[in-house]
């Protein structure tokens, strides 16, 4: 569940008179998490330490000049761009500038410079983007990977116009808004970039909360100047309470939650004076908290803290946003963490973040030994991925113990922390793939497919890896899978036909028929009934399986082959508790097998014999079952005549009433 | 609350007779059924279908069509004879002969102008014979042109100036004033065994062939066909829908829609298919909201069409009627006896024994089998309506409509004399009921009297008859009560709903009785009002479940040894209603025995309630408390009367 935190001050505020207009022109961000930059609406620019709600620093303009738009820093020169008087050759509208891109200035008829260029040639001309009676609402600047955008809205006679300015090289697009209901004009909006999409967010007073997805690279430019309908859909429907909302805004916290300010709690009354976080994949409410003084639809997030002017303060308020799940979503997970816990979590998060291998040890130790893991479940998914992001940045740093652990605690899914099976494969953990396989309820094919691919060209010879395989499945929980150990030494061999162990004892009595031979080794077997083992669905799973070699394809089918025939000999192989699969996964198994690699199998001809022994097998097997059904059916008709309890024409009865 | 031995019983092979026909009175809501060997029955729609009435079957009466005229009944057969009932005295009021051979129908218009009904019948011999229905008998007024080959069906035209005839391989439309036939429609080799006549002049025949017809009655030309079945369409019955039965047991519904949305060109369109019969639907009622049909299976169903009704509710459920609402098994309770009443016999048996004890579910070993002692034929025509059999055993009485015999029964010896004077009011009786010490019989004669005699030692001796005062109704189905004074002791206030069961209790004198509508009163003879217990009742209402029962309690009786209990069944359980319990309230667990028996003992106090009902024994026919605590339960599966029933006529079976 999301949360939000207990907020404080950051700054006092000097509203308008009429109370309209809250002071602060804008925050931004500054060099770090910890630094904002405050503009108020007259004169003064302030440079905030959050953490310790103070002012590290301020500027002022002249008498008789303002600032006309929001101070930003250039991270890349460590320099303040502030515009007063909203004049350089032309009005500006305002200046962004965001870490990774360069200061951009957006001109109030809709033209937009970097701020080199401008500062280059201050008196060049300045064209005219707008139409007439158009004017911007809302801009800002955003940094993908091989772009920069200026991005900004206008109005113009009650249409809602998107613009979407590249930039280096330069191209315009133009979208046009749908109509909500007559009248009503967006109240916020908020632009993120994710997945090589630009998405805008955007708050109407009835409560409807739209996202509109444009992509990065974007359509051919329309010189003419065409205006594309911007598709959209709506992510919310917000209580709106009594009448609309006025003083608005929503943000995009992230891929499924937002946060919106001056809007109802849904089971608080009409009162508009709450901010909320929605998830919008689940439309439930995360968390909310009531805002004391106006609001004044103003709403900044910068690393996880929100900022909100509202009376005469502006406030700082933490927030955090866990990666949703169904079940946390539909509140099924319990939400009893202290703040001294939570504390105790974030201590450990930082700790993962930096510290060395043994400490991150010796830190899930201590975690794993409270008595109320299961009530930190979120938490330990935090954690889990954390220690995953850090390892995947890090080559040196591996904790396999650690995660293990971890996701012994069955508290984490593979949607909590979805690199950690790939990250254990490429690490050759296998250890912890099987342990991921066994625990993890959401594996998704693709990734199965992956395991399989793995486990199946595993080089026998890994007698190190197996050594230590075995040193870990002894370990603290006893943790052994697949065939009994007995029978260890007899499937040591892998590859066709048994290894060396085989044919010693070969020479002492008969050669079984090779497909009584597991064909791959102990270790390899265990971690291919793991697979056997997991949920999914065989359209998925199917374009997957077709990614496999043909030798691999053959191996895997002589390895369901021995494990069909082994269940076709011993009616109740899976005892002492060990994990097997069971026959019907088998030939699941067998069948998605079959449907993926058909052509591959019968254009191979190392498959032609096992082909064959299959299909002859099933198909003594298909009249054994034939059979079978005959005898079932006969004994149903003995036991359909023994449950017809024969009345007859008379009984005497004994029946008991309470 | 106890153990019980049970006697369960399924050797009485009672067997209902195959419905013939039916009529629906609209007006006062009341079915007339007539069955196979002559009996009819009337049920109440209005009273949750609850068979009022009864009136005993005849050798040779053979009713093939029924008619309501006003609140009159007449039916017709092959007899060739036209019967009007008495529906006071249930039988037969008077009889006329037709004179045109067999009669296949009979049809009267729905209403008339000039206050004297006229109603038709069709003969055999090719006649349409008008009749006067006057106000105490009917009158022959003429005949219609007559036609070479059997009148089958008959239907008045609404405006009661034409009647279509179907007939063999040929309809005719007569004109009712000059009685010439004004009309015909021929088709090949069919029986047209079932006829409607529409206002706007559409004429919907049925036919052996299996094909549902639609015809044009002005011009005689077909308009529209509908293969219904490869057999026969038996029956019709019409209004903005239609209903045809068939042989092979389906009920196919036709509805006069449009097929169109402005609700222009609309047309007879086969809308729904009913399968609630094994063998030939043979009479077919379509009321306002349900098609209720019945036939050579003896079932009587009544199947509620959804659109018509709310869903969901007591009144969509479809109901089916296997047994009458009374009961036809006496028992003597002293001394183990059982009395079995056919149509045209009694059959006494004694219950069997065993000895031993057994835990519940056990079946006890039968030490000695049940044994039939006597099997007494009736005499003359008429069907038997009731018979009882004195608590002791000593005595057997049994009425039709004309007679009443009374007979001496020696159990040791198992010799049984007939009592030969009789009093002379003692004609017939509709009910009979001994007293609990077998010194007294009463039975409920015409007219609403109930006749006392006394039963001495060897001759029986007239005591007293209880009249009603003028205007009262007759108790035509509530068995009497086990001890009536002699003298009128007080009224029970009248309930809206017909009484199905009453019972006074021995010890207490409080009546218990019980309606169709599954209400049940206790009234206090003594004190003359609702006792507290039947308020307390009323106040907090009956448990829905045992309201949404749809057969009615057919006996009530008590238990001497717990005199809070009270013991009643219908078709489907039997239930024990202990006063001294709570009564269950209304999210209470009705049926909670199996859930008791699960409990331990100190918990079932907490989930006990009043009502204990048992659901062990199915299709029961009756179910007795005898003096030595055991139960005798008498079952009927209905699947035993299945497999006597004739091999149906077509049988549809699958790829055929």
């Amino acid at each position: 569940m999301a949360a939000l935190y207990e907020g404080y001050t950051l700054c006092g505020l000097a509203p308008a008179q009429n109370q309209s207009n809250s002071g602060v022109l804008g925050v931004e961000a500054e060099r770090d998490s910890d630094h904002v930059v405050v503009t108020d609406s007259t004169r003064s620019v302030t440079l905030y330490k959050v953490s310790d709600q103070k002012p590290l620093s301020s500027w002022t303009v002249k008498q008789g000049q303002t600032l006309t738009c929001s101070a930003v820093y250039n991270p890349q020169t460590k320099e303040y761009v502030a515009v007063s008087d909203g004049k350089v050759s032309a009005d500006v509208w305002r200046v962004h500038c965001v870490a990774g891109g360069e200061p951009v200035v957006l001109f109030k008829r809709g033209a937009v410079r970097l701020l080199d260029a401008l500062l280059s040639a201050p008196q060049q001309p300045i064209e005219e983007v707008l139409a007439q009676e158009e004017s911007i609402r809302w801009s800002t600047n955003i940094v993908t990977e091989s772009q920069q955008f200026a991005i900004f809205t206008t109005e113009q006679k009650g249409d809602h116009f998107l613009y979407l300015q590249r930039l280096n090289p330069n191209t315009l697009q133009r979208y046009r808004l749908e109509r909500e209901e007559p009248g009503l004009s967006p109240l916020s909006f908020s632009a993120s970039y994710r997945d090589k999409h630009i998405r805008l967010l955007y708050l109407y007073p009835n409560g409807h909360v739209y996202q509109s997805v444009v992509s990065e690279r974007g359509l051919v430019t329309d010189e003419g100047g065409q205006a594309f309908p911007l598709p959209r859909s709506l992510l919310l429907s917000l209580p709106v309470g009594e009448g609309l909302l006025e003083a608005a805004s929503a943000q995009a916290l992230d891929e499924a939650h937002i946060a919106v300010v001056g809007v109802p709690h849904p089971s608080a009354g009409s009162g508009k004076d709450f901010l909320c976080i929605w998830n919008t994949n689940f439309q439930t409410l995360q968390a909310g908290k009531e805002i004391a003084g106006k609001i004044y639809g103003q709403l900044w997030s910068f690393w996880n803290k929100l900022f909100i002017p509202h009376g005469k303060t502006l406030s700082v308020i933490p927030y955090e946003c866990p990666k949703s799940s169904l079940a946390s979503a539909l509140g099924k997970m319990r939400q009893v963490k202290t703040e001294g816990e939570l504390e105790q979590i974030c201590s450990t998060a930082t700790t993962f973040d930096t510290a060395p291998v043994e400490e991150v040890q010796r830190e899930v130790d201590l975690l794993l030994s409270r008595t109320d893991i299961q009530d930190l479940q979120p938490s330990l998914g935090q954690l889990a991925s954390t220690l995953v992001s850090r390892t995947l940045q890090d080559p040196a740093f591996y904790t396999p113990s650690s995660l293990a652990q971890l996701v012994h605690t069955r508290c984490l899914c593979h949607s909590v922390c979805p690199d950690l099976v790939l990250l254990a494969l490429e690490r050759k953990d296998y250890f912890l793939c099987q342990l991921c396989l066994q625990f993890f309820p959401d594996i998704p094919e693709a990734i199965t497919c992956a395991c399989l691919k793995a486990f199946i060209s595993l080089e026998p010879d890994g007698v190190s890896f197996m050594e230590t395989l075995i040193a870990r499945e002894r370990g603290p929980d006893g943790l052994l899978n697949g065939f009994s150990p007995t029978s260890a030494a007899e499937y040591r061999s892998d590859g066709l036909g048994g290894g060396g162990t085989r044919a010693q004892q070969d020479e002492e009595m008969t050669s079984p028929p090779p497909e009584q031979i597991c064909p791959v080794g102990l270790h390899k077997a265990v971690l291919l009934n793991e697979v056997l083992q997991t949920a999914y669905s065989d359209s998925f799973l199917l374009p997957h399986l077709k990614d496999l070699s043909s030798q691999q394809v053959v191996l895997f089918l002589q390895y369901l082959q021995f494990l069909y025939l082994k269940y076709s000999q011993d009616a109740f192989p899976q005892t002492h508790g060990l994990r097997s699969p069971s026959l019907s996964q088998i030939l699941d198994w067998v069948c998605v097998l079959l449907d993926a690699h058909f052509t591959v199998l019968v254009m191979t001809p190392e498959a032609k014999g096992l082909l064959v022994n299959l299909h002859s097998f099933v198909k003594s097997q298909v009249r054994l079952v034939s059979e079978l059904g005959k005898i079932e059916g006969s004994l149903q008709e003995l036991n359909k005549m023994t449950a017809k309890k024969d009345v007859g024409q008379y009984s005497i009865e004994i029946i008991e009433l309470f | 609350m106890g153990e019980f031995k049970v006697h369960r019983v399924r050797f009485f092979d009672y067997m209902p007779a195959a419905i013939r026909a039916m009529a629906f009175n609209r007006r006062t809501e009341r079915l007339a059924l007539a069955r196979a060997d002559g009996a009819l029955e009337i049920f109440n729609f209005a009273d949750n279908y609850f068979q009022e009435k009864v009136i005993p079957g005849q050798d040779g009466r053979a009713v093939e069509a029924l008619c309501w005229v006003g609140r009159r009944l007449f039916s017709a057969g092959l007899n060739g004879e036209i019967t009007e009932y008495d529906l006071e005295n249930l039988r037969p009021r008077y009889t006329v002969e037709a004179y045109g051979g067999p009669i296949w129908t009979i049809s009267a218009v729905a209403y008339s102008l000039s206050g004297c009904v006229p109603c038709q019948v069709g003969c055999e011999d090719g006649t349409v014979k008008m009749f006067e229905v006057l106000e105490d008998r009917i009158q022959f007024q003429r005949n219609l042109d007559r036609q070479k080959g059997r009148i089958i069906s008959l239907c008045w035209h609404p405006s009661a100036s034409l009647i279509a005839a179907g007939m063999m391989d040929m309809i005719r439309i007569f004109d009712v004033e000059t009685g010439k036939g004004v009309g015909a429609s021929k088709s090949k080799e069919v029986v047209v065994w079932s006829i409607a006549f529409l206002s706007d002049h559409t004429i919907i025949s049925g036919d052996s062939a299996g094909k549902v017809q639609i015809w044009d009655g002005l011009t005689g030309t077909l308009a529209r066909t509908h293969l219904v079945t490869k057999w026969d369409v038996l029956a019709l019955s019409d209004e903005s829908s239609l209903v045809a039965g068939t042989s092979e047991g389906t009920v196919v519904q036709f509805q006069f829609l449009s097929s169109t949305l402005d609700g222009q060109n609309k047309d007879w369109v086969r809308t729904r298919t009913f399968k609630n019969h094994s063998h030939d639907v043979r009479a077919l009622v379509h009321t306002e909201t349900a098609v209720v049909s019945g036939g050579m299976d003896t079932q009587l169903v009544v199947r509620p069409l959804l659109d018509k009704v709310e869903k969901n509710t007591q009144e969509s459920a479809m109901r089916k009627m296997a047994f009458p609402h009374r009961s036809l098994v006496c028992c003597a309770k002293k001394a183990g006896l059982l009395l079995f009443q056919f149509p045209d016999h009694l059959e006494l048996w004694r219950l069997g024994e065993s000895d031993g004890h057994g835990n519940p579910g056990d079946s006890l070993p039968v030490k000695r089998k049940p044994e039939k002692l006597i099997q007494l034929k009736r005499k003359g025509e008429d069907h038997i309506c009731c018979s009882a059999l004195s608590p002791c055993g000593g005595w057997l009485a049994y009425s039709t409509v004309t007679s009443f015999r009374l007979y001496r029964l020696q159990n040791n010896t198992i010799s049984i004399t007939k009592v030969s004077k009789l009093p002379k009011d003692l004609r017939s009786a509709h009910q009979l009921c001994f007293s609990t010490d077998s010194s007294r019989l009463f039975a409920s004669s015409i007219n609403s009297s109930v006749v006392v005699v006394a039963l001495n030692q060897p001759e029986c001796k007239y005591l007293h008859t209880l009249k009603p005062k003028s205007g009262e109704q007759q108790p035509t189905t509530a068995s009497v009560s086990l001890s009536v004074r002699l003298q009128l002791h007080c009224t029970v206030p009248v309930y809206g709903s017909c009484p199905t069961a009453i019972a006074i209790h021995p010890t207490s004198s409080n009546l218990v009785v019980v309606h169709a509508d599954q209400q049940i009163f206790e009234y206090s003879l003594v004190q003359k009002e609702y006792t507290e217990w039947s308020r307390r009742l009323q106040k907090q209402g009956l448990h829905s479940l045992w309201l949404e029962r749809d057969t009615p309690i057919t006996h009530v009786t008590f238990n001497p040894k717990h005199p809070a209990h009270i013991i009643l069944h219908d078709m489907f359980m039997f239930c024990v209603i202990d006063q001294s319990l709570p009564l269950p309230e209304a999210k209470t667990r009705l049926f909670n025995q199996m859930i008791l028996r699960s409990l331990p003992e100190p918990m079932r106090i907490l989930h006990r309630h009043a009502f204990k009902m048992c659901k062990t024994f199915q299709n029961l026919m009756c179910v007795r408390l005898l003096e030595d605590h055991s139960l005798v339960v008498v079952e009927r599966p209905l699947l035993d009367i299945m497999s006597q029933l004739p091999a149906p006529v077509r049988q549809k079976r699958f790829a055929t």
